[in-house]
Order: C-alpha cells, then structure tokens, then sequence
C-alpha cells in the first residue's frame, strides 16, 4: 500500500517522524481516518489518541493532548501542545493526575473555571493511562 | 603599605572567588548548549506553526477572528521576560531599562498599561516602582517545557480575548550568539503582522469551518510565540552569565597577579632591611 510521511510536532521537539499507510485520530468534529493522496486539510484535534499504521497491522498509538492535524498531498503533521508514545507514558504520574483531577471535580464543583481545567487534566490524565495500556 | 599577611589574605580570598565564578562560567557554558538545543527543537513546530496561521489567515480573507483584529488601544499590556537571579551581567538591566523607557514615553497615566513579569528580577523591579505586575511567573527551570509555562502563556492570552488589554507587547532578549544578545521589542497581540514563511501557499479545506480552527489555533500560535521568546531569553540569560563570570574571572587573574607582585616585592623589601640590619649590627661590632 501507497504510505505518506507523518510528523508529530510538539513545542519540546518533535515526537514521530515515519512513513505510515493510515492515520486515525479524532478531530473534534469526530473520528478521521486518512491514507495517502487526501486532499489538502486542516482540523483540530481532541484529547484522544491518534493511531499509526504501518505496514499491514502494525500499529502505534501516540496520546495526544490538543492540538491539530494538517494535511498536505504528501505529508501529514500534527501540531500538539504534548504528545507522547505509549513507551514514552510516565504511567504512575498519569494516575497521580487522574486521582487529583477525580478529587478536584468532587470538591470544587461550584467554581467554573477551575471545573473546567480539572475536566481537562482528567481527560488528558485518561487519555495516557489508555495509551499506554493500549486501548483505544 | 599591607603587611605581608594582609596581602596574602588578599590573594587568597580572590583565588577563592575567581574559582567561584570559573565554576559558575562553566554551569553557565553548559546550561547555554542545553538552551541553545531547546531553542533549536522548538524551531520546526513554530515554522509549522507559522505556516498553517499564514496560510489560513492570509488565504482566506473572509475569515476573521478578535485576535487578528486591533482594537482602539485603551490599555497596553507589557510582557517583561526576565532572569529569576543576577549575577548575569547587563542581561536584566538592558531589558528593563529599554521597557521602563517605553512606558515613560507612551503612557502618562498608570491606567494606561499593566504589566506581566516573567522572572522574579522583572517583578521586583517594577514592584519598586510602584507597578505591581497583574501576573507573574518566578522559579522558572533553565530548560522550561512547554507544560512549565502553559499556565501563564494561556492566561496572558485570555486577558487580551476579556479585553485586560487591547494590545500587548512582549520584551526580551534575543540570542544572536555567546557573546551577543539583543534586546528585542515584539508586538504579540493582536497578530496583525503574521508573515508567511516563503512557503508555498496550500489552499485547504477546513474540518468544520476556518472560524473554528482560528479558534484553535490562533490562541495556540500566540502561545508559541511566547514561548519561543521565552527559550530564546533563557539562552540569552545563560549566555550573558557565561560572559559575566568570564570577565569575574579574568578580573580576579589580573587582580591575584598585581598582589602577587606587590607581595614579592614587600617580602624582597623585607629581606633587604633584614640585612641591611645584620650588616649593620655586625659592622657595629667590629
């Protein structure tokens, strides 16, 4: 099958640079798939897990925290403000942050903003425990 | 003239201290490579980043946004990015001075600007002036992820999106080289001058609209921005420091070499009289 070059790019440097058949990552307007030969697109990400296929099955999963997804005819970048591969998770932290941001949301629940921001960090916390544990 | 103790002590003591600041010269020298690595990775996500913004603001010249449009300025909002610590030559005085004058020649009242400090040296520097800064930042690591800064990078985002203030301009200090940094001057908010890189335009489509992806990533770019600026400022602290505990150095060699030579020749001058005095008793003798 026909591949394209994918890049994941984060302010700390880049994260993945590799030749894939198929990304799927879930723009907030739902889940996209894209293989070679899309035309020209731009779409901003969830929370979530954007998917690698390489050759046949192999795949990878990368947690990706906000972002967006550009395509071009040849190559597809995905600019995240954090994005890691699952060996990459530091896991115990994950689960640290899921706890406080469960903890939080408990306690605070009159306070706006600070509801907003603690939905956030559990959404991001989940996403890497899921990541690394491998489902999607 | 000192005793000879007293010179010694002199020159002990500045030994010590030029290997103080030897030590901190090669902190310094090695913090600025890791800076300067940072800075370089961030490189390619502000080039992407740059490219898409320009393509979709410039492309499309239907799509607006309140960040890409300037507003009649009631209020000016400075960004200051500081050292947390002295002892870095003129790095902080050169930024603060430059800011401090511009406030004085643009604005005559206190209503007219705030100000945002990151760096506790910046803070404090207005805190003396009377000007408490609306958000600051201290403490920061020398190599700041991006998750280290998120909090106030978004923050000074939001304030311009609540209308805190109309426009906002950022100062630092950019790294030209080890031994140069410029203070530099940039309009952050509203993003009026967005550049394209010299890339080719892509025409896209957009997943739903353009409105909501500016929405995404138009806060995103401006965040990059500071970001960036403030990698760059950490590589120009370091190199500034580098360069202070440089001339420390070189300042405490020249000053252990003229107490040395003063030292020899108090120790010289008293062996002469020494004689000088044997010979006299001894002739007294004869």
């Amino acid at each position: 099958m026909k591949t394209f070059n994918v890049n994941i790019v984060t302010p700390d440097g880049p994260v993945v640079d590799t030749n894939v058949e198929l990304v799927s990552a879930k723009a907030q307007s739902g889940e996209l798939g894209i293989m070679a030969g899309h035309v020209p697109m731009v779409a901003p990400l969830q929370i979530g897990a954007v998917r690698l296929v390489t050759d046949g099955k192999q795949s990878e999963l990368v947690a990706i925290s906000g972002g967006f997804l550009e395509v071009r005819p040849d190559q597809v970048t995905i600019l995240a403000q954090a994005a890691e591969k699952a060996e990459n998770i530091d896991v115990a932290r994950a689960k640290e942050a899921q706890q406080r941001a469960e903890q939080l949301l408990q306690s605070k629940q009159q306070e706006n903003i600070d509801f907003k921001r603690a939905e956030l960090a559990l959404k991001r916390a989940i996403n890497r425990v899921n990541v690394y544990e491998g489902k999607l | 003239m000192a005793s000879l103790r007293d010179i010694q002590t002199r020159i002990t003591s500045t030994k010590k201290t030029s290997q103080i600041t030897k030590a901190m010269q090669m902190v310094s020298a090695s913090k600025l490579s890791r800076a300067e690595s940072n800075a370089k990775s961030f490189v390619p996500y502000m080039d992407k980043i740059q490219e898409v913004v320009a393509s979709i603001a410039l492309g499309s010249k239907d799509v607006t946004h309140p960040m890409l449009v300037s507003r009649p300025v009631k209020k000016t909002g400075y960004l200051v990015i500081t050292s947390d610590r002295g002892l870095a030559g003129a790095y902080n005085s050169s930024i603060l001075r430059s800011v401090y004058k511009q406030i004085q020649e643009r604005h005559t009242s206190k209503d007219e600007y705030v100000v945002i400090a990151l760096g506790r040296v910046g803070r404090d520097f207005f805190r003396m002036r009377g000007i408490e800064a609306i958000e600051s930042v201290t403490g920061l690591p020398d190599q700041p992820s991006f998750a280290d800064v998120k909090e106030i990078v978004r923050k000074t985002v939001d304030l311009f999106s609540e209308g805190a203030y109309d426009e906002l301009y950022m100062y630092y200090s950019h790294f030209v080289n080890a031994i140069q940094q410029d203070v530099t001057m940039k309009k952050v908010l509203p993003l009026t001058d967005i550049e394209s890189s010299g890339g080719r335009l892509s025409s896209y489509e957009f997943e739903p609209s353009a409105e909501e992806i500016l929405e995404v990533l138009l806060p995103q770019y401006a965040e990059s921005l500071i970001y960036g600026a403030l990698l760059d400022g950490k590589a120009s602290e370091h190199a500034a420091r580098m360069t202070a505990m440089q001339s420390a150095t070189d300042n405490a060699k020249e000053l252990i070499r003229a107490l040395t030579l003063q030292y020899n020749r108090a120790r010289q001058a008293a062996i002469t009289q020494e004689i000088t005095e044997i010979v006299g008793g001894a002739a007294a003798l004869e």
